[in-house]
């Protein structure tokens, strides 16, 4: 019993903060149609950042905020210098539809190497700000730890934020305008570019806020090569595109989804087989539902 | 008629020459160049399925690691339970990852965009590791695959490594000549249609999803060979050797050679040899420290690319062939 | 005058979509801007809009020069451009694809009057306020694209086919709209058009385009009485 109880709160912590990354990367793709895989590159840096902030401070209150802020501003940087370059030279040809992402895979190595050099590659350690200990019932340890509620709540809390900001506000309104139509969004007067720059910062915060929570959530090691971004980067990825790219909605069930599953298997039958089983259900939901869950066509071209 | 005859015959002998060419030249370098010759021809095959899948078909795949990783086993596993010879593992090779191909197609062609990479891209990250998980693929550390000494009749001071530079380059060869005559077919025409203008190809009567699912077949078919080629070159087999970073590499040299023509493969297959061993110069002419040293090769991987999509989109073959035309 | 274009020439490569063009529009007139397909309307306006660039000429509203402006800086000096074909954005919905409009002027206030306004003059779209703009029919995209450019409260009005692909009757009130609007709001209108009649009843002047140059303008009486201009768009 309470072996099922745990496997579900492994498995809703952890898609809740592949939750963070997969709308980091809808928020991009809905407004710049391009997929980037710099992204957990992106949030791998503001970690670092934060880190840096609980080096000199000792706060991981201080730390997360912060990092989110250099999440913002990494992303609009390289939108600003990088995005707008690749979008101007390479429009024409079979590349145009995968050039944006090889770029972005590029992209996520470069960053890598930079970190590499700056902070070196072994691993460096960020305290979790609260205890990692597991709430116990009775004689049972449940999978639930006051970090991890405060995982749950953080990504509810960014999640609602985000949807509000989309859906209510004009600046929502003229992201999602500049997203669907570009050109129609111009001739109404909207500023694109700036949108699109405010759309890629907001997801720099996510990711931001994604690493410092994904970091805490595990045993709290960093380094360029660690593992939990490498994950963090897929099944972001693939959550996303369970959801379907589009929706932001769609991005959380996504993820919700995968980490429930993944978990399931991890519990279950085995560690080697969660892999392939991303993949598996990756398939079998794009099989019945080729654009993803909340797709509003079936059968979408992207 | 008479002109393709020609030109087919001259392509043949260009290839010839070229193996003329490299079998001087291997008795003449050391080891270490052999090996990485052997390298090169490896990854000639296994970006030119890239090139296949994505330039002429505007497929995406993210994955390729892992159809590489097929044919490494598919020949470890033949190699060890039946003592085959070497050709008939690669062939198993080749098949067994063309079947894969298919199913993989077969599942992919109503996808497109994003969502096919998405695809690929689990499948690059899943596909090794459930190596992990049956006793006969060897779990963590793999299979052995030893293809076994260089034949006696070439003498005592045959080192390893310039047989596996011979096998490699030859099977490079006939697999690049193979390749071009197949592109330059009717099939390589109707991928190129569907590619371009998929909607008017319809339109003109080509099944779009069986056209699709051949050129991830033997896209497929290409990447279990150059598997089969790498295995050979490490004598192992492991889910270590296929990592993600082997998918993204594949993808770089794809870009790196020009990602519509078979003729700048080359490029990407030398860059991708050559990167560490440059890097390696570099770091060790200005005296580095060891952060730089790590980081350096990947650095110039990324800046590379970064580049190249920015700047040589196309590949550095289209762009020359674009200025001739001006 | 307030819209005067001078020898404006756009290049595509070696052709010339626009060659040598010029004329002027006063203030408060609506132009029609008429000739075959692909005789280099739609470019023009493009390239007014900040859509396309000019490789020549000159191009000024008022004082704002329109050659060397991106289009959402041009909508901040009163042009409003209504482009051809998908001119809403068809997964927002009216109320939103109105709303963008207004966005650039930051004004509640304005916003919400200027809607007012609109949903006035367009009741049918206040019936179909919430529904997504792909499900109206394409009479109603058309005022809904209308509005929009209303929302902007432009001076200068381009406007881009209005006519394309609708049913004659909605077609008559489209353009009886155009002319009411536009003028009861003082705003000077270049109004492209295939449907050359129908254009040049409503309008104060015409040019017409021929091979991407100026081949006749004048008083819309004066082209409607042409014979030349009769035999080649009128059909009589």
């Amino acid at each position: 019993m309470f072996q099922l109880l745990n496997t579900v709160l492994i498995g809703i912590t952890a898609g809740s903060i592949y939750s963070l990354m997969a709308i980091a990367m809808v928020l991009v793709w809905r407004s710049t149609r391009v997929v980037n895989f710099a992204q957990a590159g992106m949030a791998l840096l503001s970690t670092y950042f934060g880190y840096e902030i609980i080096h000199m401070s000792g706060s991981y209150w201080l730390a997360l905020p912060i990092a989110m802020l250099a999440g913002a501003a990494v992303a609009a940087t390289i939108e600003l210098i990088f995005m707008r370059l690749l979008l101007k030279h390479s429009s024409q040809g079979a590349i145009a539809s995968i050039a944006p992402i090889i770029a972005t895979l590029g992209l996520l190595g470069l960053i890598k190497s930079i970190i590499g050099y700056f902070w070196g590659n072994q691993d460096v350690t960020i305290d979790s700000p609260f205890s990692n200990v597991g709430f116990t019932l009775g004689s049972h340890t449940l999978a639930l730890s006051p970090m991890k509620l405060f995982i749950l709540l953080a990504v509810v809390f960014l999640t609602l934020v985000l949807s509000l900001i989309f859906q209510k506000t004009n600046l929502g309104l003229a992201l999602r305008a500049s997203a669907y139509s570009p050109e129609i969004s111009r001739l109404a007067g909207i500023k694109v570019d700036l949108v699109r720059t405010f759309g890629w910062s907001l997801a720099g915060a996510a990711g931001g806020a994604a690493g410092m929570l994904q970091t805490a959530n595990g045993n709290g090691t960093l380094s360029p090569d660690s593992l939990e971004f490498s994950l963090l980067l897929a099944f972001g990825f693939i959550a996303a595109v369970i959801g379907g790219l589009d929706s932001l909605i769609g991005a959380v069930l996504g993820a919700l989804l995968l980490g429930l599953v993944l978990a399931f298997v991890l519990t279950y039958v085995g560690g080697s087989l969660v892999f392939i089983t991303a993949f598996v259900l990756l398939l079998v939901v794009l099989l019945i539902r080729p654009g993803g869950i909340i797709s509003q066509k079936a059968g979408r071209r992207a | 008629m008479h002109k393709v005859k020609a030109s087919n015959l001259t392509r043949l002998i260009g290839f010839v020459l070229l193996g003329l060419v490299l079998f001087f030249v291997s008795n003449r370098v050391d080891e270490l160049r052999v090996y990485q010759g052997a390298s090169v021809a490896m990854y000639v095959v296994a970006i030119s399925s890239i090139i296949l899948l994505t330039g002429y078909s505007g497929q995406v795949s993210l994955g390729h690691g892992a159809l590489l990783a097929v044919g490494g086993y598919g020949a470890a596993l033949v190699r060890n339970e039946f003592n085959a010879p070497v050709w008939l593992c690669f062939a198993a090779a080749v098949l067994l990852a063309a079947l894969w191909g298919a199913l993989l197609g077969a599942t992919a062609a109503r996808l497109s965009g994003p969502y096919l990479a998405g695809t690929t891209l689990a499948l690059a990250v899943g596909l090794p590791s459930i190596a992990n998980q049956f006793k006969f693929l060897g779990g963590e550390q793999g299979l052995i695959f030893d293809i076994g000494l260089p034949p006696a009749s070439l003498g005592e001071f045959f080192s390893q490594y310039k047989w596996f530079f011979w096998i490699a380059a030859l099977t490079a060869l006939i697999a690049m000549w193979w390749l071009q005559n197949l592109l330059r077919s009717r099939y390589g025409r109707t991928w190129r249609a569907v590619r371009s203008q998929s909607v008017a190809a319809e339109l003109a009567g080509i099944n779009l999803a069986r056209s699709k699912i051949l050129a991830f077949t033997v896209s497929a078919g290409l990447a279990g060979l150059a598997g089969a080629l790498l295995s050979m070159s490490i004598s192992t087999v492991s889910p270590g050797a296929f990592p993600l970073s082997l998918s993204f590499a594949l993808a770089t040299g794809a870009v790196l050679s020009g990602v519509t023509t078979l003729g700048g493969v080359i490029i990407g297959a030398v860059t991708l040899v050559a990167i560490p061993e440059v890097a390696d110069t570099l770091t060790q002419s200005i005296g580095a420290s060891e952060n730089v040293i790590a980081n350096l090769p990947g650095l110039m991987v990324s800046g590379l690319l970064i580049v190249a999509v920015l700047f040589v989109p196309n590949g550095p073959v289209e762009q020359l062939k674009h200025r001739q035309k001006r | 005058m307030s819209l005067v274009i001078e020898s404006l020439t756009v290049e595509h490569g070696a052709i010339r979509a626009v060659n040598n063009v010029s004329f002027s529009v006063k203030k408060g007139e609506l132009a029609a801007l008429i000739g075959a397909n692909g005789a280099g309307k739609t470019t023009l306006l493009r390239t007014l809009s900040g859509l396309n660039k000019a490789s020549h000429g000159k191009a000024h509203w008022l004082d704002t020069n329109l050659l060397h402006a991106k289009p959402e800086q041009l909508v901040r000096h009163g042009v409003s451009h209504v482009s051809e074909g998908k001119s809403v954005i068809p997964e927002l919905t009216v109320e939103e694809n109105l709303e963008i409009g207004a966005l650039w002027r930051r004004n509640k206030k304005e916003m919400s009057q200027s809607k007012a306004l609109i949903l006035e003059l367009f009741p049918r779209l206040g019936e179909r306020l919430l529904q997504r703009a792909d499900t109206l029919s394409g009479g109603e995209r058309q005022m809904l694209a209308l509005g929009r450019s209303l929302m902007s409260k432009p001076e200068l009005l381009l406007l881009d086919e209005p006519s394309l692909g609708l049913a004659p009757l909605v077609v008559e009130q489209i353009f009886q709209s155009i002319r009411e609007l536009t003028k009861t709001m003082g705003i000077t209108v270049l109004l492209v058009e295939q449907n050359a009649m129908g254009a040049l009843k409503i309008a104060d002047v015409g040019i017409v385009l021929n091979l991407g140059a100026v081949a006749i303008s004048g008083t819309a009486s004066s082209l409607i009485a042409d014979p030349a201009v009769r035999a080649a768009y009128l059909g009589y």
